[in-house]
């Protein structure tokens, strides 16, 4: 791979795979303390593909980027700022309400995501992956679309907390949807989607959903934003203490 | 003593030989109170010890070591939540909801494995509760998938093969460590030490001070006494330990050629049945913790509960208005 695309394609699998990796952390601190036995199996069922799609990928980046000697040297031994997911998924769980919503704003965007990447990719490897990827982001978006219909619609009181998380989160979108030059230059080498050709897809079925749960979506602008460049939020640094707390301790050991 | 049921006559004569003739008993056949009520109370701690087990393991998912073993992790706490399904449901079958059986656990009143109340300060404890809380498990339920009570004997068989792969996760844990730095050694040796004995008291007091043991063998709910079980998790996990360098922390562990009848076996020192009892009274390490966590969730999900039944309800309402 020449070495303009390969920056492209490491820097494209870096961003997916910091979100996945970020988002299943997040979702697996529910382990153990869910509202429900069947929600203490279905949590960390969901963070164990999340991870498992970040491992693929960093497995895909290091084959790019041989620097890297393996997944975990990029999961795990990357300072702060080399980190490029989301600010929405770094964020703190929240209750239930606010972790099941976020859950289906970032796997409704990721099944429109990979179905595109199933149908137009440039690098095979991710686009075979891209299969797998689809089915159990379709399922994780279906999952959280059943708590938010059923949180929103269920008593008063868990309609206002998913309003509150809804206005909790809305800061967050406008970086899920924004396209910067990378990604540009990502979409016209026919690798990987505009974030904003996912928005309209995204938003209609998000708003049938809330609206089955007699919530709304607000409008979405770019407010908060910063993940992508590297420039966290103060919740990410404590995030990565844990995760990284092993490889640090005991560097250059294997496990 | 006989009772109509099922619109035959049952008797504790034909329930006992049916048990003989190692036939399973089921959920709508005649049983005396008390096997229904052994089988509800074993049943239902063990269901509350994979619940409570999930966090002391839990507890080292976000710190795992490698993206591998963090997988495995999760796949294995998942797996824990699981069999406390199953087993909750076959508890059921006896009578009893998961809610009271919940209720029981979150008031104290239920007891569930001691062993959850140790804590996990480093991630070897991950190792060694793989191969040695796991391990023990598995000697423990092995003999439970032929127990007479079918549900149980049937849930245990699944729960069997899902243990025995954890605890070959554990015991490579610990292998990868005792092979690694120093640091790791030394890691690994210190939750061994921490694990062996709560490990050994896990099978329960001995016979002579386990006043459950008599009937639940006649009954085939069990079929071996807690110091044979013990004797043989000691027999399986000596060598294992010896084979990766570890070292068991018992100065009074040597091989008896007398044990099990002749064949040999390791005779082990005395176990501290003080702590063992201290512990079950609830005063071990994180007895409060643990409780504090469950009661935590289940607190803090009520909200969640709540908004389930109630958008059931309308759903179902609006179901039959349209009917």
């Amino acid at each position: 791979m020449k070495s303009k695309t390969a920056d492209m394609v490491f820097e494209g699998l870096l961003r997916i795979a910091d979100d996945n990796l970020i988002l299943g952390h997040r979702t697996s601190e529910w382990c153990g303390h869910a509202p429900t036995l069947e929600e203490d199996l279905a949590l960390p069922n969901i963070a164990l593909d999340l991870i498992g799609h970040a491992q693929t990928l960093y497995c895909l980046a290091c084959e790019i980027d041989t620097r890297y000697k393996n997944e975990d040297q990029l999961a795990f031994l990357r300072l702060e700022h080399e980190y490029k997911n989301l600010l929405l998924v770094e964020q703190e769980n929240g209750d239930f309400g606010n972790t099941v919503l976020r859950l289906f704003y970032f796997s409704t965007f990721m099944k429109y995501f990979w179905r595109k990447v199933k149908i137009k990719c440039c690098f095979k490897k991710l686009k075979e992956f891209s299969e797998k990827a689809f089915l159990e982001t379709s399922y994780h978006s279906k999952y959280a679309s059943q708590w938010v219909v059923t949180l929103g619609d269920g008593t008063d009181e868990s309609n206002v907390k998913m309003s509150d998380a809804i206005v909790n989160l809305e800061p967050f979108l406008g970086e899920l949807f924004n396209n910067d030059d990378f990604t540009e230059m990502c979409s016209q080498n026919d690798f990987l989607p505009e974030p904003n050709s996912i928005f309209e897809g995204w938003k209609g079925e998000v708003d049938t959903i809330l609206q089955k749960g007699n919530l709304d979506l607000p409008e979405i602008t770019l407010k908060k934003r910063g993940g992508r460049k590297g420039e966290h939020s103060e919740a990410f640094g404590y995030l990565l203490s844990d995760l990284q707390y092993m490889q640090r301790a005991y560097p250059n050991s294997s496990w | 003593m006989a009772r109509e049921q099922n619109g035959k006559i049952a008797s504790l004569e034909e329930f006992q030989e049916k048990i003989n003739r190692d036939e399973k008993i089921e959920p709508k056949d005649f049983m005396p109170e008390a096997y229904r009520k052994t089988l509800i109370r074993q049943i239902g701690q063990h269901a509350h010890s994979e619940v409570v087990g999930m966090l002391p393991e839990g507890n080292w998912i976000t710190r795992a070591p490698t993206l591998r073993r963090k997988l495995s992790l999760l796949a294995k706490v998942q797996d824990e939540a699981g069999h406390g399904l199953y087993l909750y449901c076959a508890a059921e079958t006896l009578g009893k909801s998961r809610m009271e059986m919940t209720q029981e656990l979150l008031s104290g009143k239920a007891k569930y494995s001691s062993i959850f109340n140790y804590p996990t300060p480093t991630w070897a404890d991950i190792g060694a509760i793989g191969w040695l809380v796991d391990g023990a498990a598995i000697m423990n339920q092995i003999p439970l998938c032929r127990c007479s009570y079918g549900p149980y004997a049937r849930a245990m068989i699944r729960i069997c093969k899902e243990e025995s792969f954890h605890q070959r996760q554990g015991y490579e844990i610990m292998l990868t460590l005792a092979k690694g730095t120093k640091a790791q050694k030394e890691m690994a040796q210190r939750a061994l030490n921490r694990w062996w004995w709560p490990s050994v008291m896990m099978f329960g007091p001995s016979d002579a001070d386990s006043p459950n043991t008599e009937n639940s063998v006649k009954w085939k709910i069990k079929r071996y006494t807690n110091d044979e079980l013990r004797q043989k998790f000691v027999d399986a996990i000596v060598p294992q330990a010896e084979k990766i360098g570890l070292v068991v922390p018992d100065k009074d562990l040597k091989w008896d050629k007398k044990r099990n009848n002749g064949k040999g076996g390791y005779a082990y020192g005395e176990i501290n049945w003080d702590e063992f009892w201290r512990v079950v009274k609830g005063n071990g390490p994180m007895n409060n913790e643990r409780i504090a966590a469950k009661q935590k969730a289940w607190n803090e999900g009520s909200w969640v509960r709540a908004a389930a039944d109630a958008h059931a309800l309308k759903k179902q309402t609006a179901l039959q208005a349209a009917e």
